[in-house]
């Protein structure tokens, strides 16, 4: 029988010799630290809950035990525990996991994915910018959709497709034949439904991952907070009409939140990423809306049926990149897209010192409700 | 000489000119050359945002900005559609 006089530690090389043999590693760290990677058949008993656990899942204590933590110093109160406890053959890996892991010794890192998942979402998982990691941030966001119809439809099914958890929508229109040109959410079969049942019917036959909360109302200085306070990571602007960009905008900088703002007219469509703190509002472009005589009717204008494709995939693009906090979203810059010449500009926005809403002394306080002007039916 | 880049809101005043060659060696020149040859587009550009070599004439010297020959002016007005 080992006795305690026997030295307690064992080197790195010396514990990785054991790996695949009779010996259990014993992980003693946090739960956040086990998740991020742990050695290969580990136990994990977290330092505070040796006493409670160790008997339970060790019943053998004269099996060889290496106890192992970020640094070597959790694993050395562990060790001093196990002794205690009559483990005699127990060491402590004085280099610790960090090392271990720095020295390229095997690591595995614990699946939240379910296998279905792991399947579904494998050409994201493949990608080193998200992997499982970048994947979960997805799946634990939350993106609210102004809007369920040109921009919306296209936005909404990438996001629903990527993985995004919960996919709010705010819109209370009704299915019309008008829209199946481009509303790629909708089908001939749910014409005079409801677009929020139609979009949502649509997305979770898509990924039954998703949850998708429905508001079948039109968006108000009245409803706005009540749908703001359950809470959004990003808003996805893709109204039809300048009152409801104007009290998205004014909320999404009173609630930080960023909203990715996406616009369509004929053949020319803009998208662009409006980040409180962060960069411009809309209001640093446009302080206030047109005068309705000299605001294009939406609904005289027309839309090539695909274009909302183009600008909604840019916003999806953009939310999944907030989300996933990868690459460079489009804060103070406008893309815009030309379908007939098939080109992209970019113009650079700025904030505006003289906000009134976001600027040093803003103005605007509290929601307008602009008269309706534009009502693209 | 340059090229000001017409929105689409704007091209019923343009008689659907997308791009409009205009004389001047300032923004309000060039503007100014605009609005003598297409009258009912004045109203409307005072709600347009301006912008040259991809920046905003606000964050420049605003009307006075110089526009030299090549230099393309975006005209941006809102757009609000996204149905």
């Amino acid at each position: 029988m080992a006795t305690s006089s026997e030295t307690p530690t064992i080197s790195l090389r010396e514990a990785a010799d054991l790996l695949g043999g009779d010996a259990l590693f014993l992980d003693v760290r946090e739960q956040g630290e086990w998740d991020l990677g742990h050695v290969p058949d580990a136990v994990h008993i977290p330092l505070g809950l040796m006493e409670d656990r160790v008997a339970d899942e060790l019943p053998d204590r004269e099996r060889e035990v290496v106890v192992y933590c970020a640094h070597g110093r959790r694993s050395l109160a562990a060790l001093a525990t196990l002794r205690a406890l009559g483990y005699e053959r127990s060491r402590h890996l004085t280099d610790g996991f960090e090392e271990w892991e720095k020295s390229g010794f095997p690591v595995v890192v614990p699946s939240t994915l379910e296998p279905d998942q792991r399947r579904r979402y494998s050409r994201h998982l493949l990608i080193p910018e998200l992997g499982e990691a970048g994947q979960r941030r997805l799946l634990e966001a939350r993106v609210l959709l102004i809007g369920a119809g040109g921009l919306g439809s296209p936005a909404s099914l990438y996001l629903a497709a990527a993985g995004i958890g919960t996919l709010g929508i705010v819109d209370d229109d009704v299915v019309d034949e008008s829209n199946l040109q481009r509303q790629i959410a909708h089908s001939t079969h749910r014409l005079g439904d409801p677009k929020v049942e139609s979009a949502r019917d649509t997305l979770t036959a898509l990924n039954p991952d998703v949850k998708v909360k429905a508001f079948n109302e039109r968006l108000s200085s009245e409803n706005i907070d009540r749908i703001l306070a359950e809470g959004w990571d990003v808003i996805v602007d893709g109204a039809d009409n300048f009152p409801t960009r104007y009290l998205v905008n004014d909320a999404s900088v009173w609630h930080g939140i960023p909203v990715v703002h996406g616009s369509i007219y004929r053949f020319d469509g803009q998208a662009t990423v409006f980040q409180p703190g962060a960069g411009p509002c809309y209001r640093c472009l446009f302080p206030t809306p047109p005068p309705p005589e000299l605001a294009p009717s939406c609904a005289e204008g027309g839309v090539l049926g695909v274009l909302p494709g183009v600008i909604g995939s840019l916003q999806a693009n953009e939310a999944i990149k907030l989300v996933a906090g990868i690459g460079d979203p489009l804060v103070g810059r406008l893309l815009l897209f030309d379908a007939l010449s098939a080109t992209f500009t970019e113009v650079a926005l700025r904030r505006d010192p003289d906000c009134p809403v976001c600027g040093e002394h803003p103005t605007v306080t509290e929601y307008i409700d602009y008269a309706e002007f534009c009502a693209a039916r | 000489m340059s090229v000001i880049r017409i929105p689409p809101t704007l091209r019923e005043d343009t008689g659907g000119e997308r791009e409009v060659i205009a004389e001047g060696d300032t923004v309000r020149d060039l503007l100014d050359d605009l609005r003598t040859r297409f009258p009912t587009i004045d109203a409307k550009l005072e709600y347009a945002n301006v912008y040259v070599g991809g920046e905003d004439i606000r964050t420049r010297d605003g009307f006075e900005t110089t526009v030299t020959p090549g230099d393309t002016v975006i005209l941006l007005p809102a757009m609000a559609g996204g149905s």
